[in-house]
């Protein structure tokens, strides 16, 4: 008798299953939880979005767009990355319109690595970002961000992490889940490392609508860094189309071009109602994002005074919609903190190690709630820190 | 009057939701609750904070459903106070809700509140048609209330994103 073959790849086999997933299955089937476990934002998409991709249907767009996506979405997007980032591509042949900016984020992984090349992976980072490079058949270095120095990467951090087998970095600013936003000086030492190794840079902005101090600096507008960066954003989360799922990569010829060929194959183009949504979003969406931006920011300064006030000490983050306090007042691990605070005090949050290195210890708290439910929480979240400490 | 960004961020928060206590106004704007309440008695000193009050859908009320009017109310202006007499005289009833000073076909759009169309009537046949300046009237029943002042009745807002996610 022959023992039986796995029907299922090893490199699949051998991937972590994601840890936030036992929360989902924790808090999905209980009553009267306030989740602050939610990455995306609490507001819905804009009517006028979501009127012009009724309008689009209506008109009967519903056929493939072009490869990259529609053009005048892409000259659109062009137009938005000048003017907000000071960055040039060209429509024709450097943006791609992708199913969010997770695959924009997999078929530029797959569009670089060779096999046993290392891809440097921040860590505490999105969930994602190590299985994606496994799966491109690369090997992920992570390197540990402190809480000393709010989670940002400093220059000596990224040199100890490159070997001679480094083909790239990941970037991520505003992060997912530590908030931390990468400032220009902070950017401009990592970019010198980058220079000096040859590296190509994966730089995930989905969150750039929202950096809240000094606003948004893309990695690719600094000297020479424009043709070695992939940048990666979307509608997401700035926009609040989490589920239109659409995103974007912009990159110089050299590379958007081969990359190009992925997306042809493996997904032909983006949802054409999506897209005709994204050009309104891209028109007449940008007073909305500026009022959530707004809201977002008040309700950060809120929650995050009210959790030091509590003892779970927080550095002020400087964007996206997440605090990553640490839960270390009281003795509890990660896990056992969110896992206890859901059960005793239905407050759903995600615990830190599920984002990798350096994530014991902390929580994810997204405070893209309404400031009502963000109070409750404080209320509920105070009371479970006195009782365990 | 020029406001500070403190006063222009409480007036956008609390018209949206004027039950935030001062402690968390001033989290939110990183300033000390002290600070939110003067900011907050100047304001309502200067009549700019006029009053805090909610927005109530009464159609679900049983027994307290009531109608809702508006009424185009065409006047002679008067020389030297203009339309402001008649305004005057005409908000000061507690019938009326609103009274704005329009441009086109009329003069005053008032909006009245009564229990019943009787009771509406009533008012505008014996109180307002019968005032001196007021030359007509056409009045409006409002049969749905789909909006109010920047709230959708009817729509409950319900959290539809999943409880985790990455």
């Amino acid at each position: 008798m022959t023992t039986k073959t796995s029907y299922v790849a090893k490199s699949v086999e051998n991937l972590k299953p994601s840890g936030i997933r036992k929360f989902f299955d924790l808090a999905a089937n209980m009553e009267g939880v306030i989740s602050l476990g939610v990455g995306e934002p609490d507001f819905v998409t804009s009517w006028t979005v979501r009127e012009a991709a009724i309008l689009s249907l209506e008109q009967g767009n519903t056929s493939y767009t072009a490869n990259a996506g529609l053009f005048e979405l892409r000259e659109k997007i062009a137009r938005y990355m000048r003017d907000g980032y000071d960055l040039r591509y060209d429509p024709n042949s450097e943006i791609i319109v992708t199913v969010g900016a997770s695959q924009a984020l997999d078929i530029s992984l797959r569009a670089i690595i060779d096999p046993g090349d290392e891809v440097v992976v921040v860590e505490p980072g999105f969930v994602s970002y190590v299985p994606l490079v496994q799966l491109a058949g690369g090997t992920p270095v992570t390197v540990e961000t402190k809480p000393e120095n709010g989670f940002k990467l400093t220059a000596e951090e990224l040199e100890d992490a490159i070997t001679g087998r480094t083909k790239a970095v990941l970037l991520c600013s505003p992060n997912n889940p530590t908030g931390t936003v990468l400032e220009q000086e902070n950017l401009e030492e990592i970019a010198e490392v980058i220079r000096r190794h040859d590296l190509v840079v994966l730089s995930d902005e989905i969150y750039s609508e929202l950096a809240y101090d000094r606003g948004h600096v893309s990695i690719a507008s600094l000297d020479e860094m424009r043709n070695r960066t992939i940048v990666i954003n979307g509608f997401s989360k700035g926009f609040a189309m989490t589920g239109w799922r659409l995103g974007y990569i912009c990159a110089p010829e050299e590379i958007a071009v081969p990359l190009l060929k992925i997306h042809q194959y493996a997904m032909m183009c983006a949802s054409t109602p999506a897209q005709y949504a994204a050009v309104e979003a891209l028109d007449k969406g940008m007073g909305d994002v500026f009022e959530m931006k707004h809201s977002y920011r008040h309700r950060r300064h809120y929650f995050v005074d009210s959790l030091n006030e509590m003892g779970l000490v927080c550095h002020l983050p400087g964007g996206a919609f997440y605090a990553f306090p640490s839960v270390a007042k009281t003795r509890l691990s990660s896990e056992e903190f969110a896992e206890k605070l859901l059960l005793e005090e239905k407050v759903a949050v995600v615990p830190g190690n599920v984002f990798g290195k350096g994530g014991e210890g902390h929580i994810r708290c997204s405070y893209a709630s309404s400031m009502e439910q963000l109070q409750e929480a404080v209320k509920r979240m105070k009371r479970f820190v006195e009782n365990h400490s | 009057m020029q406001l500070s960004d403190l006063e222009l961020d409480l007036l956008r928060i609390l018209q949206k939701d004027a039950r935030i206590s001062s402690e968390s106004l001033g989290k939110m704007l990183q300033v000390t609750p002290e600070e939110v309440e003067t900011a907050l008695t100047r304001l309502e000193k200067d009549h700019i904070l006029v009053r805090y009050s909610s927005i109530v859908d009464w159609s679900k009320v049983e027994g307290h459903e009531g109608v809702t009017a508006m009424i185009d109310v065409k006047v002679a202006p008067k020389r030297g106070v203009g339309f402001d007499e008649v305004a005057h005289r005409i908000y000061r009833y507690k019938e009326v809700k609103s009274v704005y000073l329009m441009s086109g076909a009329y003069d005053l759009s008032v909006t009245v509140e009564g229990r019943s169309m009787n009771e509406v009537a009533n008012f505008v046949s014996e109180k307002l048609s019968t005032l001196d300046s007021v030359l007509s009237t056409t009045t409006h029943f409002q049969l749905k209330k789909y909006k109010h002042d920047g709230t959708i009745f009817g729509d409950v807002h319900e959290d539809k994103r999943i409880v985790v996610s990455p």
